[in-house]
């Protein structure tokens, strides 16, 4: 299982970018931590996910 | 009107403060990405507080409709926003060191325009340009803190907005969800209270206070 913003998901050997299409987030507003660290937009496709990983996804709205 | 002395304004915040801490702000060099709504009122809380040296980056200029909420004056309308923000800032703190960039921050610039700064607050308007940043900040510029903020439009109440620790390096200021394109727009005690939060949290950082 991976805990995703809280909530157990069966996400373990998804990349992090399949996770992001899956849960519909649009990857150019948003940010990844893994377990603690900020994961670059260039590392989502390369990024394996694994069982007990920690995924926080920070989703940007407008206005500033 | 006479502009006291540095050492008579550096002797008033070392009294407040003390030395130590006051000398950490002092040291202290922070970049601003964005002079609106958020970046404005970040930049005069960071200068109040004895922040030495700001990087104020825009590549706009101020509007009539920025008067409702920005740290600008309505004689500065047309003028670009960091010159103005300048201005108004040594009106204030005459003695702050401030470097001034009048372009747009993006994924190729952001490591140079952003080199030495120990904490770096985006203040952004568009949500593609915020999570720009934040990927440049964490990828590229490694040493330093990301204040980020999403979600402070409209007039819901002031305790939903707050600060949380994201990963080591980001902290992210908001609501989380009230858009801009959707209601009222921004108002300016709602986006003061997450600027302050968001300069609230540069200084913690500056002083060692890692948590929220």
């Amino acid at each position: 299982m991976v805990t995703v913003n809280g909530e157990a998901r069966s996400a373990a050997g998804m990349t992090v970018e399949q996770l992001l299409a899956s849960e519909g987030y649009e990857s150019g507003r948003i940010a990844v931590e893994l377990n603690g660290d900020i994961v670059p937009k260039s590392r989502y496709a390369a990024t394996e996910l694994r069982d007990g990983d920690t995924v926080e996804v920070v989703r940007f709205v407008g206005g500033g | 009107m006479a502009v006291p002395a540095r050492a008579e304004m550096d002797e008033a915040l070392f009294a407040r403060m003390g030395p130590e801490l006051a000398g950490k702000f002092k040291n202290a060099r922070v970049a601003v990405c964005g002079l609106g709504g958020l970046g404005s009122n970040i930049a005069f809380a960071l200068a109040r507080a004895g922040v030495g040296e700001l990087v104020l980056i825009d590549f706009d200029r101020v509007d009539v409709s920025n008067l409702n909420r920005q740290q600008y004056k309505a004689c500065q309308v047309g003028m670009d926003k960091p010159s103005a923000l300048a201005e108004n800032l040594l009106e204030i703190a005459p003695y702050i060191s401030l470097e001034t960039h009048f372009e747009r921050v993006t994924a190729d610039n952001a490591a140079g325009l952003l080199r030495g700064a120990g904490v770096v607050c985006e203040a952004f308007d568009v949500p593609e340009e915020k999570s720009m940043l934040a990927d440049a900040v964490l990828s590229s510029v490694p040493e330093a803190y990301l204040v980020a903020a999403s979600g402070m439009a409209g007039l819901g109440p002031a305790n939903s907005i707050r600060t949380r620790r994201i990963g080591r390096r980001m902290y992210l200021c908001g609501d989380g969800v009230s858009d801009v394109s959707t209601g009222l727009g921004l108002v300016a005690p709602r986006v003061m209270l997450c600027a302050a939060h968001q300069a609230l949290a540069v200084l913690r950082i500056l002083a060692g206070e890692f948590d929220v």
